[in-house]
């Protein structure tokens, strides 16, 4: 909402300034968003009637002007617009004007000499563009300053209204407002009822008298539809946004803005029979007026003629009866359309008008007969005609039922303690009329305010007034228990500082991703999708989080990265069962470029799969099993399926070099992907004996086919229960001479103990055997 | 005689042993006093043929010298070993100022920096950190917190929604943290937890707008706090707290503005003094009837407030950031800004 304060201050004008208005209005929840002034900063620029005009002897473009600016003598003046002429009053910069960019000084201008500058409305920052001089009207009074004839010292507020505050939609309001924050005098536009003076009328009937509550209207024949608006008029639209379109649409307009109330005129020569305001029935098409064709649904409202729908009620009207400059007789509307009526209707075709953003709001519904005077009032003086009687159809009004404030929870939930009269003065400055007994206001709210229903809403209008800098700022009391704390669970941060400490850097890519990723990473055929995305690239919901990592990387490289090291953490989106959906917290790696930053006494290698399988160990805190398993993202031969305790929680590999050349990679990158609930899982530690004697160590060294899982293998020996044996460990690999093709040598240290004494030879010769013995049944193993 | 001889015998050895270099040097000079055919072993076999009388006093006068000797040797030993340790640890001397080697050291988003700081500052006065779904019921994100079908405050989220197959408009993109309220409140009511409720709930949410100050993802993090007695003026004095212990500045102004949220009333914008003007850092109020009644808490038993913090705008202010895009762009010479 925007508006004049020149305009505001007509209504009610409170002893304060331009910026402490601004501030009571942001204060009380009318936020004022903008506060600009009005064209340029300048002075000294008078009205001046050109009283001669002769060609400049020695230019052809330029005119001698005298202009009479209200002094004794005529100013000369050197002028080369083409519109100069004698007879017209333009603005007249005075020697020593200063004007956006520039000052007025007595010059000569080829020789002749010039006692200031005739203005266009570019000069004085009013208009980007203007072609000759600002010609005024002639009543402009000589000699004046123009800033005080144009309503310069004006300052345009733009307010961010709340959805509640439908009440200050209008100048009104805001006055009514003003008045009511500050205690200044309110004196509101006359409205006095127009007689008729013709008898012509048009017959109305309602359909639904609850969803249009009133439809009230009058014709006004004879009216001259190309009138003139009046500049004061036409200036005030322009400062609350609107354009000057021609008198009648202007004078809606104005009506509008003052009153809040949303107008409409019909050509009345368009309209057939009798005005029925109805349902629409589904399908019925309407022309609108801003040359949109729409098929209505059934639960929109029209304005309906003989001939069908003429205006969709309360959005806008429609193009076949609309007023042109060749109108003559009109048919003025006002109505009360209420707000589940309009609301989102017109929304369904992008639409949102003036018109439908008060109604949806909420349009006071005890001026719409006031409303129509006014504009009735306005047409007559501006566009001429005769005005017939006013039809109403009153149905319906919302009730205002009598809300309660309690004092005692008025102060208990503002945590102050306000005296029962500053409240009741509160509410008188409201103007909202109540009954006190024994502390509880019975509040009746006034017919403009929707947002008035509940004991709440009453709260926050005396916080509001009463100002919530008033209300202090208090510290809780609250009982002193602390927080419970699981140990087997583990915190986000365990996992962000581990990463961190292993030179990842933390990312935080979009939950929306291109659908490609999706397809070409992870085989979804079916992603989850956005009606509405903000771009074709970031249509789907992510089921991994890999994509937006692969992303970095390349953004990266493109900035001349070489070793990039990411991982985020977040959710990842999947379908589930009956159309719903489920998400899972992730944690997501990816490593790129050299194991280890570039540094001297370390030769460079790149980052491989085991590297990476040493982050993941840490993050599963060593818990984690690698089962070899194929991934549409990954290296055939170097993914895994990451275990836990049994159950897959994730994957970890190297990126299949068929998306390496897809996405330009000039090396390969790893990558690793785990469910980070299961990780938070963890074991509370619990203590085991510690032997007093010392263990034994046994090493041992077996062939293995080459396809012979490492881990399995580990994963038997350990899984033996031999007697005495605490540990064993992988410590060598070995291949080439010596070992036969498709063989490989693996050594392990396997440690031996006993908690009640030293272990014998034989002991630890047995055990060994026994371990050997594993290997051979289940991996065909051969002692080296 | 013989004791004159046999006591001259001691500045020849020191003599002998300072001219050794070495250890096998000095081990060799050691032989001629001390070996099997050393001077002294011979003057002890030598006791021997002594009378009883006589050999205690010759024996004691031998063993003063032998002692003698042995010293010399024990300190020329000792000063060529730290000789040559203090020649080998010369030799072993580091450029101390060579760099580390090692692996290197990450950095956590500046966003999580925040949210970290957050969660631990609200902890300290017993906030629990919940959570909740980003992809939300039209219930939990709107009608649930007193927002209904066609309230014009919906226009004002801007709203993502999901393509669902049966072309119902139920899912959506959740627009801010504030559906998390109703799944806590109601969980809380399902499980008789004891009041009072205290949680914030950060977070990421989602609106179609996308600009240099606008993302369509942000985080936010909200804060609830259920209880008997509790009022707006706790509310005030809770944001006010935090917002000084966030940006350790205790002088920092809070200003509460008058504003409009469904699903709370009284409500408020939290504007705080920056720069010598005000800026504008989340929404609050007082838990609305409607949500209560939702959840099934008493509105005339309990009250609660409630307020939700741009996360993004909290870490440009406290770190100097001047553009939202560079949290979503990962441009890592910004990121590693803030590794630490």
């Amino acid at each position: 909402m925007q508006f004049s304060e020149q305009w505001l201050r007509e209504y009610t004008n409170p002893a304060i300034d331009t910026d402490a208005l601004s501030h009571l209005l942001t204060m009380a929840g009318l936020e004022v968003e903008g506060l600009d002034g009005v064209g340029a900063a300048f002075t000294k620029v008078v009205i001046a009637e050109i009283i001669s005009a002769e060609k400049h002897p020695d230019a052809d473009r330029l005119q001698l002007l005298k202009v009479n600016v209200g002094a004794a003598e005529p100013l000369q003046i050197v002028c080369g617009a083409t519109n100069a002429r004698v007879g017209i009053k333009a603005p007249c910069a005075l020697v020593g004007a200063v004007l956006p960019g520039f000052e007025i000084k007595q010059a000569k201008v080829r020789g002749v000499e010039s006692f200031g500058m005739m203005c266009s409305e570019k000069e004085l920052g009013l208009a980007a563009e203007s072609a000759g001089i600002l010609e005024l009207p002639a009543d402009a009074p000589i000699g004046q300053d123009i800033r005080e004839f144009l309503g310069l010292n004006d300052k345009l507020f733009t307010l961010k209204l709340t959805p509640n505050r439908s009440d200050c939609l209008s100048l009104v309001g805001i006055a009514r407002e003003v008045a009511a924050l500050t205690g200044a005098e309110l004196a509101l536009p006359n409205a006095e009822a127009i007689k008729a003076t013709i008898n012509d009328s048009k017959a109305v009937s309602v359909a639904d008298k609850e969803a249009c509550a009133i439809y009230s209207g009058r014709l006004v024949k004879g009216v001259n539809a190309q009138a003139t608006t009046h500049a004061w008029m036409v200036r005030r639209l322009e400062r609350s946004g609107l354009h000057s379109i021609s008198a009648i649409v202007d004078i809606t307009n104005y009506v509008l803005l003052e009153l809040g109330q949303p107008m409409h005129a019909f050509d009345a020569a368009k309209l057939s029979g009798e005005i029925n305001v109805r349902w629409a029935s589904q399908g019925e098409e309407i022309a609108l007026l801003n040359q949109q064709a729409v098929k209505l649904d059934k639960d929109m409202l029209v304005i309906a003629d003989n001939t069908g729908a003429i205006a969709f009620a309360g959005v806008m009207g429609g193009a076949s009866t609309a007023v042109s400059d060749s109108t003559q007789d009109i048919f003025l509307e006002s109505a009360f359309f209420t707000p589940d009526t309009i609301a989102g209707k017109g929304r369904r075709y992008g639409i949102s008008t003036d018109s439908s953003y008060r109604f949806e709001r909420g349009v006071d519904y005890g001026r719409t007969l006031q409303a129509l005077e006014r504009a009735t009032a306005l047409v007559l003086e501006i566009c001429g005609g005769q005005a017939g009687p006013v039809t109403a159809v009153a149905g319906t009004l919302p009730v205002r039922a009598p809300t309660k404030l309690r004092m005692a929870k008025l102060n208990s939930i503002l945590g102050i303690n306000l005296e029962e009269s500053l409240v009741a003065k509160l509410f008188d400055q409201l103007g909202f009329a109540y009954v006190l007994k024994a502390g509880v206001f019975e509040v009746s709210p006034p017919s403009y305010r929707f947002d008035i229903e509940r004991e709440e809403d009453l709260i926050e209008e005396i916080a509001r007034l009463h100002g919530y800098d008033n209300i202090p700022a208090i510290a809780p009391v609250a009982d002193l228990r602390m927080l419970p704390d699981s140990e087997a669970h583990a915190a986000r941060h365990v996992f962000q500082d581990a990463l961190v400490a292993n030179d990842y850097q933390e990312v935080v890519t979009y939950s929306f991703v291109d659908e490609s990723w999706e397809r070409d990473l992870l085989a979804n055929a079916n992603p989850i999708k956005l009606k509405n995305p903000i771009a074709s690239n970031l249509s789907v919901m992510r089921s991994s989080i890999w994509g937006g990592l692969l992303d970095v990387l390349v953004y990266n490289l493109n900035r001349q990265q070489t070793r990039v090291r990411l991982f985020e953490i977040g959710a990842t989106y999947h379908h589930a069962a009956n159309n719903t959906y489920a998400e899972t917290t992730r944690i997501s790696g990816l490593a790129y470029g050299d194991a280890l930053p570039e540094q001297w006494g370390e030769a460079a290698r790149s980052v491989d799969f085991y590297d990476v399988k040493a982050d993941v160990d840490t993050l599963t805190f060593g818990r984690a099993e690698y089962v070899a398993a194929e991934h549409p993202a990954l290296h055939p031969g170097q993914s895994a399926k990451v275990m836990l305790e049994g159950k897959p929680v994730g994957w970890i590999g190297k990126l299949h070099p068929k998306w390496q050349q897809h996405y330009q990679l000039p090396k390969g990158a790893v990558l690793f992907e785990l469910d980070f609930a299961a990780l938070q899982q963890y074991k509370v530690p619990t203590y085991a004996e510690v032997s007093k004697f010392p263990p034994i160590r046994r090493d041992m060294a077996v062939l293995v086919d080459e396809k012979v899982s490492v881990g399995e293998l580990l994963n038997a020996m350990q899984g033996a229960k031999v007697e005495f044996v605490t540990e064993v460990g992988l410590f060598d690999v070995y291949r080439g001479k010596g070992i036969p093709d498709n063989q490989k040598s693996l050594a392990f240290f396997v440690l031996m103990q006993d908690t009640q004494k030293s272990l014998t030879d034989a002991e630890a010769d047995k055990a060994m055997a026994d371990l050997l013995d594993v290997v051979k049944k289940q991996f065909a193993a051969e002692l080296r | 005689m013989q004791n004159t001889s046999l006591e001259s015998l001691i500045p020849e050895a020191e003599r002998d042993f300072a001219a050794c270099a070495n250890i096998n040097d000095l081990e060799q000079a050691k032989a001629k006093y001390l070996g099997k055919s050393g001077s002294l072993t011979e003057a002890m076999k030598g006791l021997g043929k002594l009378s009883n009388e006589e050999r205690p006093a010759a024996g004691a006068a031998i063993n003063v010298v032998k002692q003698a000797v042995e010293a010399a040797l024990k300190a020329r030993r000792d000063a060529i070993l730290l000789a040559e340790q203090e020649k080998q640890l010369a030799g072993e001397s580091l450029d101390v100022t060579l760099p580390a080697r090692g692996q290197g050291k990450g950095g956590l988003h500046p966003v999580s920096l925040t949210l970290a700081r957050v969660e631990s500052l609200f902890h300290s006065i017993g906030f629990d950190v919940a959570e909740g779904p980003e992809i939300e019921t039209d219930f939990y994100n709107f009608t649930a917190l007193n927002i209904p079908d066609n309230h014009p405050a919906r226009a004002m989220h801007d709203t993502f929604y999901v393509d669902a197959k049966d072309g119902s408009l139920d899912y959506v993109l959740r627009t801010h943290t504030s559906p998390v309220q109703v799944h806590y409140m109601q969980d809380a009511m399902k499980n008789k937890s004891d009041m009072p409720l205290k949680i914030i709930a950060p977070g990421r949410v989602y609106r179609v707008d996308s600009d240099a100050t606008h993302s369509p993802m942000f985080h936010q993090v909200e804060g609830l706090w259920v209880d008997e007695n509790i009022s707006f003026a706790n509310l005030k004095g809770v944001v006010q707290d935090f917002l000084q212990r966030f940006f350790e500045r205790d002088d920092l102004q809070v200003r509460f503005r008058p504003s409009f949220f469904p699903f709370t009333e009284p409500s408020a914008e939290m504007d705080m003094s920056w720069n010598g003007g005000w800026l504008e850092i989340g929404g609050c109020g007082m838990v609305h009837p409607e949500v209560f009644k939702h959840v099934g808490i008493d509105a005339e038993k309990y009250r609660g407030f409630a307020f939700g913090l741009g996360v993004e705008r909290l870490t440009m202010l406290r770190y100097g950031v001047n553009d939202l895009r560079h949290f979503f762009n990962n441009d890592l010479r910004f990121l590693q800004q803030f590794g630490r």
